[in-house]
């Protein structure tokens, strides 16, 4: 993985592509600096100076900033790096340490139903993601069906309904402000009798992590799951606002601690913000990026990749 | 648990140790926690910079008052400018001829439809006749949530489906709104990136043809420094008038609306502060600054404190905790004191810290723990207050019933004292001079056993 960041550039996947473009798109990326600063001819203390200023600028956070700076800065000290090019690769080499995960994605294990629940505070872009991720699975051979459990926001269950038709997989739904937990409940059903659907992808209401009974329900949710279907949800997957700044870290933490949450989908990439709160998040709460959002189209969804990612983020 | 800058900055003049006036020295050190704090509150960089630099010149040589110490002073300074940047709150502009239109603008998931019949169900209850229309013709379902919100809140919603263009809907819902005498019109138009092109042309067209009195920018509490360029970006396409701030009811500490302040220079003027339609608050910049600066809404609270409790008070307690001798009658005291601060719920909001100190406390139990330990104490008799020795188990009964509590509680609150008293007496020990200044009107350390006990 760490070989590719020193340019071997063939290796790409569709998903790469797709990560790295979409990061791109607009070139004013605050984070895009990064690599202008790094073409100065040698490393001094304004370098780093600017490169603290930049990462905070970029929503890095204060604490991760500090940290990351001051890695790079040792190691090319250590190893005796002259190059600014070469201090660069090595800042993105920390960078990509920070965004890695072992953790293997429990979606693509074999197993009879897959349920994944997707939870995160309101306008962060669930409802939409959950859309573009049916059809990418669908895509990949799944069948995949929709449990419409946002019965709170109105008309949630329409706009997943759409997303349902455009990705061309079923909806299950009840009506609003019907329980959650039932909506769950049948559709799990659904999948695994009538539709016999071998993955379940579950929209839920966006709250607050402040919100203490909405958070309480979450827990209700998964519990009305995992009765049904052995280890269920197999996956909770948060999705997190690409723009958001310093509160990123305490959304995934109580989402966390009250829905196991075990995964994001970093969200609306397009813009000019990256998501560089999410350079915390790995190393605080050991939550892993999985997927990123990165516009409004059914195709703009891919997997994440860090080396793509960190390359997208400091793409000029 | 999450240190108000008060805190962190007295730690640093613990060091410095204390003088007279604010040295530049002292200034600076200070600054950089004042810088920590707003950067952690995602307050945009420059705009921090900026700020600090301004504080800085105001605060050297400045005398630190008497009443104060060189910590909160900075604090003061620093709030006092942060209320000045957040800038005097405004209403909507709904003079001129009718109907006065109001364009709500914003990236995706921002809360604009939702913002949107908040303002409609605001103005209505002021009296007017609003109109909602549904402008947004690419999120699926948008125009039927503003369906819905209207029918919740009985305003009605001129929407012409998705394939009709937003400024026809605009101009056609502006032709409707003077035929019916509805005399304000609100405009949900869709999410979109300030950078794309296509979209902002969309809403330049819009604003041309509905010629709104207002264009506020509606902005997510959470947004991180981008939001600078969100409202650059947002304001050289279709001149903002103001900003609404939503989901303000979490716990970020809502710097992007500094931000945006700074760089726009249009007043705040609402706030969003949870799901339902009546949660619409007139922004308030001293809450604001508070929040920003994570020190819940202190100021308040010693202001009420201050109001409330006089200084004879304050200094016969202390003496009584020299002496050691604390009793329930003082305990009864203080609870009426802290009872008359306001409602619970409304102090640990204020309380930097205190939400998630109390994380699983229902803080409407609390109050109810407060009115039984108020109960019990009142069923006691003068002597057995100041004699809490004498309480034995049948003067427990006696009690218990007395207060339509349970002997149990009764043994917790007694309990609960007991703990209390010995804290206090090795607070008398310790204190003399200094401690017993810190303590001046400060609230007893440990009132969440005071509310949290029972129950």
């Amino acid at each position: 993985m760490f070989r590719r960041l020193f340019g071997k550039q063939d290796e790409k996947t569709e998903d790469e592509v797709k990560l790295e473009q979409s990061l791109q798109k607009t070139r004013s990326g605050i984070l895009g600096r990064i690599s202008t600063i790094f073409q100065e001819n040698e490393i001094t203390d304004e370098l780093w100076d600017e490169l603290e200023e930049t990462l905070i600028a970029g929503d890095v956070g204060m604490s991760v900033t500090m940290e990351l700076v001051e890695k790079t800065r040792r190691r090319v000290e250590q190893e005796n790096i002259k190059a600014t090019h070469d201090a660069y690769v090595i800042l993105k080499q920390e960078m990509v340490k920070l965004l890695a995960s072992d953790e293997p994605l429990h979606i693509d294990e074999p197993r009879i139903l897959t349920v994944v629940l997707v939870v995160g505070v309101n306008g962060s872009g669930k409802t939409t993601n959950i859309g573009k991720m049916a059809h990418w699975y669908k895509n990949r051979g799944r069948k995949v069906v929709l449990g419409a459990a946002d019965t709170f926001r109105a008309a949630a269950i329409d706009q997943l309904k759409v997303w349902g038709e455009r990705a061309g997989v079923d909806v299950i739904a009840h009506e609003p402000g019907a329980d959650p937990g039932a909506v769950i409940y049948d559709a799990i059903r659904a999948s695994q009798e009538s539709r016999k659907a071998d993955l379940l992808l579950v929209d839920t209401a966006g709250r607050l992590q402040t919100k203490f009974n909405l958070m309480k329900e979450l827990e209700k949710i998964k519990a009305v799951a995992s009765k049904q279907v052995h280890r269920a949800p197999h996956e909770v997957l948060l999705v997190l606002d690409g723009s958001t700044g310093q509160n990123a870290i305490s959304q995934v933490k109580s989402f966390r601690e009250s829905a196991g949450v075990t995964g994001i989908i970093l969200t609306k990439l397009d813009g000019t913000a990256k998501g560089g709160a999410i350079l915390s998040i790995k190393r605080e709460l050991g939550v892993p990026v999985r997927f990123v959002g990165t516009g409004e189209k059914i195709d703009d969804f891919a997997l994440f990749d860090p080396v793509a990612f960190v390359e997208g983020l400091l793409a000029e | 648990m999450f240190e108000s800058l008060t805190d962190k900055l007295q730690s640093v003049f613990d060091k410095l140790g204390r003088q007279g006036k604010l040295s530049e020295n002292d200034v600076n050190v200070a600054l950089r926690e004042v810088r920590l704090a707003l950067l952690e509150a995602d307050v945009n960089f420059k705009v921090v910079k900026d700020f600090v630099e301004k504080v800085k010149t105001r605060a050297i040589g400045v005398e630190v008052m008497s009443s104060l110490t060189p910590a909160q002073q900075v604090v003061k300074i620093v709030n006092e400018e942060l209320i000045e940047l957040l800038g005097k709150p405004a209403p909507l502009n709904l003079g001129g001829q009718p109907p006065a239109i109001i364009m709500l603008v914003g990236l995706q998931g921002a809360g604009k439809t939702t913002m949107a019949a908040k303002l409609a169900l605001h103005l209505r209850k002021a009296g007017q006749r609003p109109l909602l229309v549904a402008a947004d013709i690419y999120r699926p379902a948008a125009i039927q949530q503003l369906q819905v919100l209207g029918k919740q809140i009985d305003v009605p919603v001129h929407s012409e489906g998705t394939q009709v263009p937003a400024s026809t809907i605009a101009k056609n819902a502006a032709r409707l709104a003077r035929e019916k005498a509805y005399n304000v019109m609100i405009l949900d138009t869709a999410g979109r990136l300030q950078i794309d092109e296509q979209m902002m042309q969309e809403l330049e067209q819009v604003r041309m043809v509905a010629r709104p009195s207002d264009v506020l920018l509606v902005v997510d509490a959470m947004t991180g420094q981008e939001a600078v360029r969100v409202a650059e970006g947002f304001n050289a396409r279709v001149a903002l008038t103001g900003l609404i701030m939503t989901k303000i009811d979490g716990d970020a500490r809502g710097g992007a609306a500094l931000s945006v302040r700074q760089v726009t220079g249009v007043p705040i003027k609402f706030l969003g502060t949870g799901e339902k339609l009546v949660d619409l608050e007139a922004f308030q910049p001293d809450r604001l600054a508070g929040r920003i600066l994570g020190m819940g809404d202190v100021l308040t609270l010693i202001e009420r404190a201050q109001d409330n409790i006089t200084e004879e008070d304050a200094l016969a307690m202390e003496k009584k905790l020299q002496d050691g001798d604390f009793d329930f009658e003082d305990f009864l005291g203080q609870l009426r004191q802290i009872k008359k601060l306001g409602p619970i719920t409304d102090l640990l909001g204020m309380i930097p810290g205190a939400n998630k100190m109390m994380k699983g406390v229902d803080p409407r139990e609390a109050e109810g723990g407060l009115k039984r330990t108020e109960a019990i104490i009142n069923s006691m008799t003068r002597k057995e207050r100041h004699f809490p020795d004498l309480l034995n188990a049948s003067r427990r009964r006696r009690i218990a019933t007395g207060s339509g509590t349970t002997v149990q509680d009764v043994n917790g609150l007694i309990k609960q004292f007991r703990e209390m008293q010995k804290m206090m007496k090795q607070l008398g020990i310790m204190g003399g001079g200094k401690g017993g200044k810190k303590r001046r009107g400060g609230l007893p350390g440990n009132i969440k056993d005071m509310f949290g006990g029972f129950g």
